[in-house]
C-alpha cells in the first residue's frame, strides 16, 4: 500500500522547503523515499497547485482536565452560541464554531478539519492527570500530550525549603512525568498558587511565599535546570506571575533571567506585556517584550492571542483568577484549590473590541507576533480558550499574512486603543514558510516530536493540504485533504474518517529511591496512595483505541 | 462458574461504596468478607458483592441465557424513539458506553441522585463558587461549617481521615467543626442562610438587634459567632449536602451558601466543599460533560446533545418515555415503576417486586472488573481494581452488545 501526492507545493521549514514541487510517496503511515519502479502505487493525488504542509502542531491548548470540564459544565449557554451572529461575528468565518467549550468529541474534529493533527494540553495537574488523559483519550483524529504543572505543590515547595540538591529535585521531576504520562513540565504563577492558599494574593518574583520562604525566581530556576539536565526536549514551559495586571511586563522580562541562560518558553505572553503608561495606565509593553524575545536566544514563547467574542479563561491561576473574577462575563467564576499541589480558576470572558483595554490587547498579541523576529522562537496560539477559541486560527493567520486586512479589522477598534498601539507602522506580512514553520516544524521542534511537524524521509505522515486563496482565512479554515498516518481523515474540510491519536509522553530516567520519601509523604499527607496518583500504561491503551509513544531525550546535560 | 478471587490476598484495594473513595482497604479474605480499614457502608457493600445468590438474566421473569436477553433489550431499544436511561449507577467507563448507546437511540440520561446534584449545577451555573478538595481540607482546614448534614452519615470515615489527622503539613490545630441546619431543621436553611450574608454587611439592620433573637431556629448570636470564627479561620470550608435539602428552589440556598463564601473570601480564605451522594454520581456527570458539551439531565435527538436540568428529569420523563433503562451496578437498586418496556442492568443481587421485562446482572465495578471514578472533589480520579475472575461482564460489554444488536 503505497500512497503518492504528487506535484504539491512543499511547505516544509525542517528540510528548508520553500514552496519546491515534489511528490511525497506514504507507506505503513509514514512518509518513505521514492520506491522503486516495481512497487505498485496504490493510490496517487493530484496535488498540482496545492499548499501541502506536515500536520500543524498547537503546542498550548486547554483541550482537556479539570478545569476545561468545570468551563463547559458551568457554560452550557456557550454551546448554543455556535451560529453567533453578534458584531463581534467579523473576526470568523461562517464555519466557526465559537464554541470557547467544545466537547472531546468536537475537539478532536474541529482541529482536523483545519489540518492540526496534535494539541497538547498545557496545565496537566498531577492529581488530576487521569481525568485529563480520560479526556483526551476521548478525543478522537489527534495527537496529545500534556505538561505536568509543578512548582505551587507542597512537596516541591518543601524540597527546596530543605535545600534538597539538584539531584533530588531532577528525580522528582523525572517521577512526575512517568507517573503523570506528560511530555514536559510548566509551571504556572511560580509559587502563587500555593501562597493564595496562605492568604497572599499577589507574587512578584522576588518576593517570599509566605510560608516557604522561596521566591519565584528560585522555584523557576530549580525546575528550568531539573528539565535541561535531564536532557527533556521540552524546555520548561513557563505562566509568569502578575498575569494580566497592568505593568507586569517588568516580571517577565525579568523572568527570562531567572534560569540563567537555561531554556525556557514564556507562554501567553501577550497576557504579561502589559505597561502602565497613558491616562487609563495601561499600555502596550510590546516593544520591550519583542526586544527582549529576540536578544534573549534561550527564550521561546507563544502568544496566547485574543480575538474578540464571548469565550472563557481556564487557568492553573487562581490566585490572580480571583483578581480577574470581577470582570467575568457572564458574571460567575469557579476558583478552587487543589489537593496541596495546585489550584484552578475559571472565568468567562467577553473581549469587546470598543473596550479599550480588550482593544489594546488585541493589538499587543499582533504587535509581539510582527516584532519578533525569529519564527522558531514564536508559536501561533490564543491560549486556547482563554483568548479565543482555537476554531479562529485561520482568523489570526490572515490578520499575520494580510497587512491591509489587519489595518482595516485595527480601524475599527476603540479609538483610545488605536492611539496607543504602533500597529499599522508594522508591515511584516508573514510568509506561508513562515506560517508553517510558527504551526509545524517550530512547533515540533520546541516540544522533541522528531517525526512530527516535517515532511522528510521516515516522518509520521501527518499531512494537510491546502488551495492556495488570498483570503488566507478561508485557505487555512478548509484543508482540500488531511492525512493523519498516512490514512486520509479529512476530505475538503469534513472528516471522512474518524481515527485516535497516540499520546506523546517523554519518560526520563530516574532513581527510583525518590519513591521512599514520596510513599511517606502520600501516607503522612494525601488522601490516597502513591499507587493510586500513578498512571499505569494500560489505562491509557487498554481500550484498544490509545496508544502511548515515548520520545527520547535529548543528550542530559550536566 | 462460581466467581473467584483473582489475586493473592491480602490485597489493598478502593471502596466505590461512597464518594470518598479510600484506596487503603486491605481485602484479607472474601468469605467470610475480612477487610481492613473498611466502613460500615465499605464492609457492607462487599459483603453484599462477595454474596453468592447471584440472579441469571431474565426476559419476561423466565431465566435465560445471557445472548436472548442481550437481543431481547436490543428489540425494546430499536422499537423505542425516546427511551429513558436511568439510574446510571456506574463508573466512567459505564457512562462512555452508556453515552454511546444513548447518542445512537436517541435517549434520556438522568442519574438515580440527580435531586442534589442538579441543585448545586444550577447554582453553580448562575454563579461559580469557590471549592476546595479534600487534601487541602486535611492539611489546611482549621474551621468547618457542616451545612444540612453531619457529614458522616455520607462519608463515614470524613473525620477519621481528614479532621482527627495528626499528620498535616503545616502543624495545624484540629479543625473547630459546627453544624448548622441539620435534620428537621434543614428546612429552616433558606433563612438561616439569608441572615448570615446579611449579617455579613456591617450597615444590615439585622446586626442592631438584640442577640437571643431567633432566625431559624438559631440565635443572632450563634449566627455571629459562626461568622466570626470563619472570618478569623487561616482556612475555613463549608460542607454542604445538596441532597439534604429537600424542599422546593433549594439551588438558591446552595447559591446563599456560595455567596458567603465568596464574600469571605474577600479578607480570608475560605472554600466549599459540596457533597455528592455517590453510585457514581460524579463520575458521570463529568464523563457526560466532556463528552457531550453537557453535565446530566441531558439527551440526544438525532445524535445532537441537548440540555434541560428540569425537564429532563426521571420524574419528568417515567411517564414520556417509550422504554426504559434501568442501571445500578454498585448497589442493587429496583427501577422505579414505569409502563414501558423496561431493562435492568445492574448488581448481580438485585431481587424485583415487579420483573422487568429484560434483566441482565453484570460486574460490580471495583470486583469483578476494574474501572475509573471521580471521586466527591471531581478533582481526583481513582482506579478500581478487579479482585475476582467471574462470568459477570461488565456494563460497557453488555451495552457494546447491545449496540450492536440495535435494528
Amino acid at each position: 500500500m503505497i500512497t503518492l501526492l504528487k506535484n504539491g507545493r512543499i511547505y516544509d521549514p525542517t528540510s528548508g522547503k520553500d514552496g519546491v514541487v515534489q511528490d511525497i510517496y506514504i507507506k505503513n503511515g509514514r512518509i518513505i523515499a521514492k520506491p522503486s519502479a516495481t512497487e505498485k502505487i496504490t493510490q496517487t493525488y493530484d496535488l498540482t497547485g496545492k499548499v501541502v504542509m506536515a500536520g500543524a502542531i498547537d503546542m498550548h491548548s486547554h483541550i482537556g482536565g479539570g478545569k476545561v470540564n468545570i468551563a463547559r459544565m458551568m457554560l452550557p449557554e456557550y454551546q448554543e452560541t455556535k451560529k453567533y451572529t453578534e458584531p463581534e461575528a467579523h473576526i470568523c468565518t461562517p464555519s466557526c464554531s465559537h464554541n470557547a467549550t467544545p466537547s472531546a468529541t468536537d475537539t478532536g474534529f474541529r482541529y482536523i478539519e483545519m489540518g492540526y493533527t496534535a494539541a497538547f494540553e498545557p496545565a496537566l495537574m498531577p492529581v488530576n492527570a487521569r481525568q485529563t488523559h480520560l479526556e483526551m483519550a476521548d478525543t478522537p483524529m489527534i495527537d496529545k500530550g500534556g505538561y505536568a504543572m509543578l512548582g505551587n505543590d507542597d512537596y516541591f515547595l518543601r524540597m527546596l525549603t530543605a535545600k534538597k540538591d539538584q539531584k533530588a529535585i531532577n528525580d522528582y521531576v523525572a517521577w512526575i512525568l512517568h507517573a503523570t504520562q506528560s511530555i514536559g513540565i510548566k509551571v504556572v504563577n511560580p509559587g502563587g498558587i500555593n501562597a493564595f492558599k496562605f492568604n497572599q494574593r499577589r507574587l512578584d518574583l522576588d518576593e517570599n511565599n509566605s510560608h516557604y520562604q522561596v521566591t519565584p525566581r528560585e522555584i523557576l530556576k530549580s525546575l528550568s535546570t531539573a528539565v535541561h539536565q535531564l536532557g527533556i526536549a521540552k524546555p520548561l514551559h513557563v505562566h509568569c506571575n502578575n498575569l494580566g495586571a497592568a505593568g507586569n511586563f517588568q516580571t517577565t522580562l525579568d523572568t527570562m533571567s531567572a534560569s540563567d541562560g537555561v531554556p525556557m518558553h514564556l507562554t501567553h505572553i501577550q497576557f504579561h506585556s502589559y505597561g502602565t503608561e497613558g491616562d487609563k495606565k495601561f499600555s502596550s509593553a510590546a516593544a520591550q517584550i519583542s526586544e527582549a524575545l529576540n536578544k534573549n536566544k534561550h527564550i521561546t514563547a507563544d502568544v496566547g492571542q485574543i480575538l474578540f467574542g464571548q469565550t472563557v479563561t481556564a487557568s492553573g491561576d487562581n490566585m490572580m483568577q480571583q483578581l480577574n473574577a470581577k470582570h467575568a462575563n457572564p458574571k460567575k467564576s469557579v476558583i478552587m484549590d487543589i489537593e496541596c499541589d495546585a489550584g484552578c480558576g475559571v472565568v468567562p470572558f467577553r473581549y469587546k473590541d470598543q473596550n479599550y483595554v480588550n482593544a489594546l490587547q488585541w493589538a499587543i498579541g499582533l504587535e509581539i507576533f510582527l516584532s519578533v523576529e525569529d519564527p522558531w522562537r514564536i508559536f501561533l496560539t490564543t491560549d486556547h480558550p482563554n483568548g479565543a477559541p482555537f476554531t479562529s486560527y485561520p482568523h489570526l493567520i490572515r490578520l499575520l499574512m494580510d497587512k491591509t486586512f489587519r489595518n482595516e479589522a485595527f480601524a475599527k477598534l476603540n479609538l483610545d486603543a488605536q492611539a496607543m498601539s504602533n500597529l499599522t507602522s508594522l508591515d511584516r506580512e508573514y510568509s506561508l514558510y513562515e506560517i508553517a514553520i510558527m504551526t509545524r516544524a517550530g512547533a515540533a521542534n520546541l516540544i522533541g516530536l522528531n517525526d512530527r511537524g516535517h515532511l522528510g524521509i521516515g516522518a509520521g505522515a501527518d499531512i494537510t493540504v491546502y488551495t492556495d486563496q488570498t483570503d488566507r482565512e478561508a485557505m487555512f479554515a478548509k484543508p482540500d485533504y488531511v492525512f493523519k498516518d498516512g490514512e486520509l481523515v479529512v476530505k475538503d474540510g469534513k472528516v471522512v474518517k474518524v481515527v485516535w491519536g497516540a499520546t506523546h509522553t517523554a519518560k526520563p530516567s530516574f532513581d527510583i529511591a525518590v519513591e521512599k520519601d514520596l510513599k511517606d509523604y502520600f501516607d503522612k499527607y494525601h488522601t490516597m496512595q502513591l499507587d493510586s496518583f500513578k498512571i499505569n500504561d494500560d489505562e491509557i491503551s487498554n481500550d484498544g483505541r490509545g496508544s502511548i509513544i515515548v520520545h527520547e531525550n535529548k543528550k542530559a546535560s550536566h | 462458574m462460581k466467581p473467584s478471587i483473582n489475586t493473592t490476598l491480602p490485597i489493598t484495594h478502593c471502596c466505590p461504596a461512597c464518594g470518598l473513595l479510600c484506596d487503603d482497604l486491605v481485602l484479607n479474605s472474601n468469605s467470610p468478607v475480612s477487610i481492613n480499614n473498611a466502613c460500615v457502608k465499605g464492609i457492607s457493600f462487599f459483603e453484599k458483592a462477595f454474596s453468592e445468590s447471584y440472579a441469571k438474566p431474565s426476559v419476561a421473569g423466565k431465566p435465560t441465557d445471557l445472548n436472548s436477553a442481550i437481543q431481547a433489550a436490543a428489540n425494546i431499544l430499536s422499537k423505542a424513539n425516546h427511551p429513558l436511561f436511568a439510574g446510571l449507577g456506574t463508573e466512567v467507563q459505564g457512562m462512555r458506553s452508556t453515552m454511546r448507546l444513548a447518542e445512537k437511540t436517541s435517549a434520556t440520561l438522568d442519574h438515580m441522585h440527580s435531586e442534589g446534584t442538579v441543585r448545586n449545577t444550577l447554582a453553580m451555573q448562575n454563579s461559580g463558587w469557590q471549592t476546595t478538595t479534600l487534601t487541602e481540607i486535611k492539611n489546611r482546614a482549621d474551621v468547618i461549617l457542616a451545612i444540612g448534614t453531619d457529614i458522616v452519615s455520607s462519608y463515614p470515615r470524613f473525620f477519621e481521615k481528614l479532621v482527627w489527622n495528626t499528620n498535616t503539613l503545616f502543624n495545624k490545630p484540629k479543625p473547630e467543626v459546627m453544624y448548622l441546619g441539620l435534620a428537621e431543621e434543614t428546612v429552616k436553611l433558606p433563612e438561616i442562610m439569608s441572615a448570615l450574608n446579611a449579617l455579613m454587611n456591617a450597615k444590615n439592620p439585622l446586626n442592631k438587634k438584640p442577640d437571643n433573637d431567633l432566625i431559624g431556629g438559631v440565635t443572632i448570636a450563634s449566627l455571629k459567632q459562626i461568622l466570626e470564627k470563619l472570618k478569623t479561620a487561616k482556612y475555613g470550608v463549608v460542607v454542604w449536602s445538596a441532597s439534604a435539602l429537600k424542599f422546593p428552589q433549594a439551588e438558591l440556598t446552595v447559591q446563599s451558601i456560595t455567596q458567603l463564601i465568596s464574600k469571605l473570601n474577600e479578607t480570608n480564605r475560605v472554600a466549599g466543599l459540596p457533597l455528592n451522594s455517590g453510585d457514581g454520581d460524579s463520575s458521570v456527570n463529568n464523563t457526560s460533560t466532556w463528552l457531550s458539551g453537557y453535565p446530566t439531565r441531558n439527551r440526544f435527538v438525532n445524535g445532537h446533545p441537548e440540555y434541560d436540568a428540569y425537564h429532563f428529569s426521571t420524574k419528568n420523563q417515567l411517564n414520556r418515555c417509550d422504554a426504559l433503562l434501568w442501571i445500578s451496578t454498585f448497589n442493587a437498586y429496583q427501577p422505579p415503576t414505569c409502563d414501558a418496556p423496561t431493562i435492568v442492568i445492574g448488581h448481580p443481587d438485585m431481587q424485583f417486586e415487579k420483573q422487568p421485562d429484560v434483566f441482565i446482572p453484570v460486574g460490580i465495578p471495583g470486583v469483578d472488573h476494574t474501572g475509573t471514578m471521580f471521586r466527591m472533589d471531581s478533582s481526583v480520579a481513582m482506579p478500581l481494581k478487579k479482585l475476582r475472575n467471574s462470568e459477570l461482564l461488565s456494563l460497557s460489554d453488555v451495552i457494546s452488545q447491545i449496540e450492536a444488536k440495535l435494528a
